[in-house]
């Protein structure tokens, strides 16, 4: 290595800005370009800008799903590793991998991620990679959430790294065996070229910067801004007292086998260093509910910057942040565990595990635990009067979690995703239902000096044919927690009404194709969040206003 | 009655500005005196008199202002309430599952009725518009007068798929109108005839609770204007950039939403079609904020998909105006990591940047500016604090210099540096997303200090140049002396290209065109002519975003659809999807009553130029580190042909530009200058 130019800050942070701009504007072309709603409207995806080295984060765009705040470094890495190990072809200019394989660093099959090398002078700079939510993937259900999943052949059709463009061209037969393996094909060409394009838009504007300040400063900068968002981090964990935080939260069951779920986590602080142990927490599960380890890096990645949301996302900001690896629990799953619940259900406890060990440590900054689920429910079938089948998605929110400011929110969305819902109006016209209520959930708040946010109450009808109903949701059993002396959110609820009937799935919020035809019913109640503080303490007022507004 | 004597008054955050052209006697004033928040009128009728105005020889006032703007941000709206279908008086509170920011899990959100005001009736449409419950009109009737009992001034009445089949609302607001006191009354369907309850709903309850609040603001400003001898109609201006009679504008308030920064967005127009630039980046910098726009073809982007803060959208036509953080008053500070971040916070209006004197302490970007030398100093004498250059430098010292190992004007031009790429970064941002490279467009410089930053930005991002107008400071009031009538309809259709019914969608727009006509007739103001604009919005099935694609008449063919679309949807994603089939879902229309041209050419008076540029004094300015005598120059006394080099200052009652060394700038028509960008040095 030569020796690095030294930087003055202020070029330093005109570099930051400028690599925090390639991303966005990747961010920006993916999402544009993209066929699928799920990406082009609900924003479920990420770029960024990777290490040659290490795959380690360089920067990543602000728009992107938070959940994959830190699993593309794992995916990059392990890529690299596997180039180096003769496992994986070596890459060429232009080149494009692409990979979806969990336990490669990812979270579920739907989740694709692809890899491209940057060059400069005939050599890898960095590495651009990007991950994009499909609509499908193959597998036992239609959109990859069984409830029920033994091994993952059953979620979807699991890639390895190949390259799927080599030297700019795509492979058209790899692409075939996609499309032959996955459900509506002929619209997924659309996000392919967008996700391919957004890398390329990254290109461009990667090299305009490194024109401008020259190679050698831009590699300087990057090294130093990782150490300084390492020093940034160091500095707000600062705030809290050394010490020790433990906390336990809790998934309901995994889906196949009806037994509660633990994570145990011990957050010990020493200065400038966060250690986290999730010795003791369940060993791996049947069902779908396990976590690859990537996931929960990411996981624990993302509860702190929702702690800290100012640090930029770089690898130095993990730095400071130590997980031990959880061997042997459900939160280190191998091949052939099944994961389609690890990034929309697990992540989301292993973020409320971190919050309720920090909260008391950092009161002004942490909330009670939000709803905490991302509200999966599915139903699938045929439509007689179009004479199609559908499959339509319902997700929904739930209240957040009281805090040293005021009441939880109302209906916000799970804590690893930004996307909003979409409108009863929009479900009528497409799929073959009608919803009879769609509202604030009374009552559903935990107490506490700030009580927990509202969640949804929400109850549909199918109008015709025949359908199936699933349901992969979670805190069923479990109400998010409260902090403080606040009292837990109401539990999620669900409710399918056959023929007047009421039906409660064994796993409450879970379960795998239910019969439905016309005019049976499904109700959910999605949780509300924790309360914060000792409800004693609550400002009659605010309690007043509360009764005459029906939300307690 | 061609319109000979026009006032235009734009009511901002600070200051309300005025702009008077007489086009007989080729007269033009201008007047800016302070924005007075309880009551706006106060301000204007300031501003007249500053302006010396007899009202009796005033033919039309255009009024920019924003009371339901502000009534909304700060919810001090009108008691308003809500009757809706069973089930759902929660969509309003529900909003679409959102939290404020990507990190952070705290946040919180007001609704615009609160919940005990919001109530349900039984009735009930499907999405194809067919009644599954009759509307219960004891029901109904119970509940309004339950909300006349809670003293509700207003009412929305908001059903699910009334945009379908709006039945059971007209038949709801027919009930309602022999019971309420007053005409406050707004159905769902009225204002934007599109699918999703909560934007639709939202909208509806803005206007509803802002619809007391503006007519009585243009009633008793109104009465203060005829008291002065005023004859003729107030009009006032609309977020789509056009302007409609006060007696009608309360009847659609929530149209008056943001309407500032689109009259600063339709004189950017205007200027640049007189002056051969139709395609415009507009930048528009002031105190606290940026506002940016993209104009194509010399057309202001309009958008019904506007946001005016976190979950409240309202979703009427509005020109796309986006705010992208920066002002002069943006704070920079060092953070832990010890780099440099400039805003997002703001010191505002007050206290302000330090140099302002009214107690602001931290650095900003105006004082910057003012270290720097690219502002006048004799602003500071003025202040009544008593600030001096060296005050100001010492804060940049301490809390920047010191951090990052600089002194103050190093600081003060790494704020500046920082300042331009977050600027350019996010111009561009937003160029792209509507599918432009910024570098195809001329960047046009606006508000108190757009001039003084846009050739640096425009340098930043690959822009060849700068149009600045004769009077950037007063940009929007001059947006209101030069707009026409405007009504704008859209109409959700929702069929599948393949099976459409073209005759209906015929049948859309003409009754589109007979409403607007309509209008028009009502406002009984005098139009050159009627301008008609049709549009589609489309989408792929399978797809939930749509493309606007304009027709080029009413009566369009289904290939013709097809092929436009196909080719809007090239342009803007660079995809071709010949596989999937489209579908049409929503027809729009605008009516524009087209007003007689303004001479802009008057804004700058010829009687002051002289013959040659002539400094009035000189500065020195630091550019990259390097200090430059600067000659500063009276934009007023500036040669209509002008050429100049830079560095160079010119200075004007309402703003200071700024030149930088390897640029030039010349004049152009209407008094305009055009900054040509050099070539990198």
């Amino acid at each position: 290595m030569t020796a690095a130019p030294k930087i003055d800050p202020i070029t330093l942070s005109v570099i930051q800005a400028g690599l925090q701009q390639v991303c966005d504007e990747m961010d920006l072309s993916f999402s544009r370009a993209a066929f699928s709603p799920v990406i082009a409207e609900a924003n479920d995806r990420s770029d960024g800008i990777y290490s040659a080295e290490d795959g380690a984060l360089i920067a990543q765009g602000v728009g992107g799903l938070p959940v994959f705040v830190g699993t593309m470094q794992y995916s990059t890495k392990t890529l690299i590793e596997m180039i180096a190990a003769g496992r994986v072809a070596a890459p060429k200019p232009d080149d494009i991998y692409i990979v979806n394989d969990p336990y490669l660093g990812g979270t579920h099959l739907m989740d694709v991620r692809f890899a491209r090398p940057f060059y400069r002078k005939g050599e890898i700079f960095c590495w651009l990679s990007n991950t994009g939510h499909w609509p499908d993937t193959g597998g036992a259900v239609p959109g990859g959430f069984s409830a029920s999943a033994t091994s993952v052949e059953q979620e979807g059709l699991r890639l390895p790294p190949v390259r799927l463009f080599k030297q700019g061209v795509m492979d058209e037969e790899i692409y075939a065996i996609i499309c032959s393996n996955i459900r509506v094909a002929d619209q997924r060409i659309g996000d392919v070229k967008a996700q391919a394009a957004a890398l390329m838009v990254g290109e461009d504007r990667l090299n305009a910067l490194l024109d401008r300040y020259g190679d050698d400063v831009v590699r300087a900068a990057i090294a130093e801004l990782r150490l300084r968002a390492e020093a940034q981090m160091r500095s707000l964990i600062d705030e809290i007292d050394d010490g020790t935080y433990t906390s336990t939260a809790w998934i309901d069951s995994d889906g196949v086998v009806n037994e509660p779920l633990a994570i145990e986590l011990c957050v010990t602080k020493t200065p400038g260093h966060l250690v986290f142990d999730f010795k003791g927490s369940s060993p791996p599960c049947m069902g779908p509910m396990n976590s690859v380890l990537a996931t929960t890096l990411s996981s624990v990645y993302l509860a702190m910057r929702h702690i800290f949301p100012e640090v930029p996302i770089s690898a130095g900001a993990f730095t400071p942040l130590e997980v031990i690896r959880p061997t042997g629990t459900f939160l280190d799953a191998h091949y052939p565990r099944p994961v389609s619940g690890c990034a929309a259900e697990v992540s989301q406890r292993i973020a409320e595990a971190v919050f309720a060990a920090l909260v008391e440590a950092l009161p002004n900054r942490v909330t009670a635990a939000p709803a905490g689920t991302s509200g999966n429910f599915a139903l699938g079938g045929h439509d007689p009067e179009t004479g199609r089948d559908f499959v339509m998605y319902q997700l929904s929110g739930g209240g957040y979690g009281g805090n040293a400011d005021h009441d939880g929110l109302s209906n916000g969305c799970s804590t690893i995703g930004i996307s909003k819902a979409p409108p009863v109006e929009i479900m009528e016209q497409n799929f073959p239902v009608l919803y009879h209520r769609y509202a604030l959930r009374e009552g559903s708040g935990g107490a506490g000096q700030h009580r927990g946010g509202l969640g949804l109450d929400y109850e549909l009808e199918l109008r015709r044919g025949h359908a199936r109903a699933s349901f992969v949701m979670d805190h069923g059993r479990f109400g998010p927690q409260g902090a403080l002396g606040g009292a837990d959110g109401a539990v999620n609820e669900v409710e399918v009404w056959r023929d007047g009937v009421k039906y409660i799935p064994e796993h409450l919020s879970k379960e795998q194709d239910i019969a439905l035809k016309a005019g049976d019913r499904v109700r959910v109640r999605t949780p509300g969040g924790g309360g914060y503080g000792d409800p004693a303490k609550r400002d009659p007022e605010l309690t007043a206003r509360d009764k005459k507004l029906g939300r307690i | 009655m061609a319109k000979s004597t026009i006032i235009g008054v734009d009511v901002g955050g600070t200051f309300t500005d005025l702009i008077m052209v007489d086009a007989e006697t080729g007269g033009m004033r201008i007047a800016k005196t302070p924005t007075t928040l309880d009551n706006q009128a106060f301000g204007v009728l300031a501003a007249l008199k500053e302006a010396d105005v007899d009202l009796t020889t005033v033919d039309l006032i255009v009024h920019g202002t924003t009371t339901t703007t502000n009534a909304v941000l700060e919810r001090k709206l009108s008691r308003t309430g809500l009757i809706t279908t069973m089930g759902f008086r929660d969509v309003l509170e529900l909003g679409r599952r959102t939290r404020p920011q990507p990190y952070g899990m705290k946040g919180e959100f007001t609704p615009v009725i609160p919940r005990d005001l919001r109530l349900e009736v039984p009735e009930r449409m499907d999405a194809g518009g067919n009644v599954l419950t009759p509307l219960d009109e004891d029901a109904l009737r119970t509940q309004i007068q339950a909300l006349i009992d809670a003293g509700c001034e207003a009412l929305v009445i908001h059903f699910l798929h009334a945009y379908a089949n709006p039945a059971h609302e007209l038949r709801a607001a027919e009930i309602a109108g022999q019971m309420w006191p007053n005409t406050y009354i707004t159905t769902g369907h009225s204002l934007l005839s599109e699918t999703r309850e909560f934007e639709r709903g939202v909208t509806a309850a803005v206007n509803a609770s802002v619809q007391p609040l503006l007519e009585r603001y243009v009633a008793r400003l109104r009465a203060e204007l005829a008291n002065k001898g005023y004859k003729g109609d107030v009009l006032v201006m609309n977020g789509n950039g056009g302007m409609v009679s006060s007696k009608l504008v309360a009847r659609e308030a929530a149209k008056t939403v943001m309407s500032g920064p689109a009259s600063g967005v339709m004189a950017a127009a205007y200027t640049g079609r007189r002056a051969g630039e139709v395609n415009l980046l507009t930048y528009d910098m002031g105190g606290t904020s940026t506002d940016v726009a993209l104009i194509r073809n010399g057309t202001p982007p309009v958008s019904n998909e506007i946001e005016v803060e976190y979950a409240m959208p309202i979703h009427v036509p509005m020109v796309d105006v986006r705010t992208v953080g920066a002002g002069g008053g943006s704070v920079a500070r060092v953070n832990p990591a010890g780099l440099l971040e400039v805003g997002p916070e703001s010191a505002g209006a007050d206290p302000g940047p330090i140099c302002y004197g009214k107690g602001g302490t931290r650095p900003t970007i105006s004082d910057a500016n003012m270290l720097l030398g690219r502002l006048n100093t004799e602003k500071l004498n003025a202040v009544a604090g008593g600030i001096s250059m060296d005050d100001i430098a010492a804060v940049f010292q301490r809390d920047l210099g010191g951090p990052l190992g600089v002194d103050a004007i190093r600081a003060a031009e790494a704020v500046i540096r920082m300042a331009n790429a977050k600027m350019a970064g996010a111009i561009r941002m937003v160029s792209l997303s509507l599918g432009a490279d910024p570098r195809d467009f001329a960047l046009f410089a606006f508000g108190g200090a757009g001039p003084l930053h846009a050739a640096a930005l425009a340098r930043e991002l690959g822009v060849p140049r700068v149009l600045i107008p004769a009077r950037p400071g007063i940009t929007n009031a001059l947006g209101c002396a030069v707009a026409d009538l405007r009504h704008d309809f859209v109409q959700t259709i929702n069929q599948p290209l393949d099976d459409l019914d073209i005759a209906a969608i015929h049948a859309a727009f003409a009754e589109q065109v007979a409403a607007g006509q309509a209008a028009l007739d009502r406002e009984n103001i005098a139009v050159r002519e009627v301008q008609t604009d049709f549009s589609v919005d489309m989408q792929f099935l399978g797809q939930s975003h749509v493309v606007r694609v304009p027709v080029a008449d009413g009566a369009p063919t289904t290939d013709d659809l097809r092929a436009r679309f196909e080719k809007v949807y090239w342009n803007r994603f660079k995809v071709a999807l010949p596989q999937i089939r489209a579908r049409i879902v929503n027809v729009n229309c605008s009516v524009i009553g087209v007003c007689d041209p303004v001479d802009l050419n008057l804004l700058i008076d010829a009687a002051g130029r002289q013959s040659q540029a002539t400094p009035t004094g000189s500065r020195t300015v630091i550019f990259d580190g390097h200090a430059h005598d600067t000659p500063i120059y009276w934009r007023d006394h500036l040669p209509e042909d002008v050429t100049l080099e830079g560095p160079a200052l010119i200075e004007q009652l309402d703003c200071t530009i700024l030149i930088p060394p390897g640029d030039s700038v010349t004049g152009g028509v209407d008094g305009n200058l055009t900054v040509q960008i050099g070539a990198a040095t």
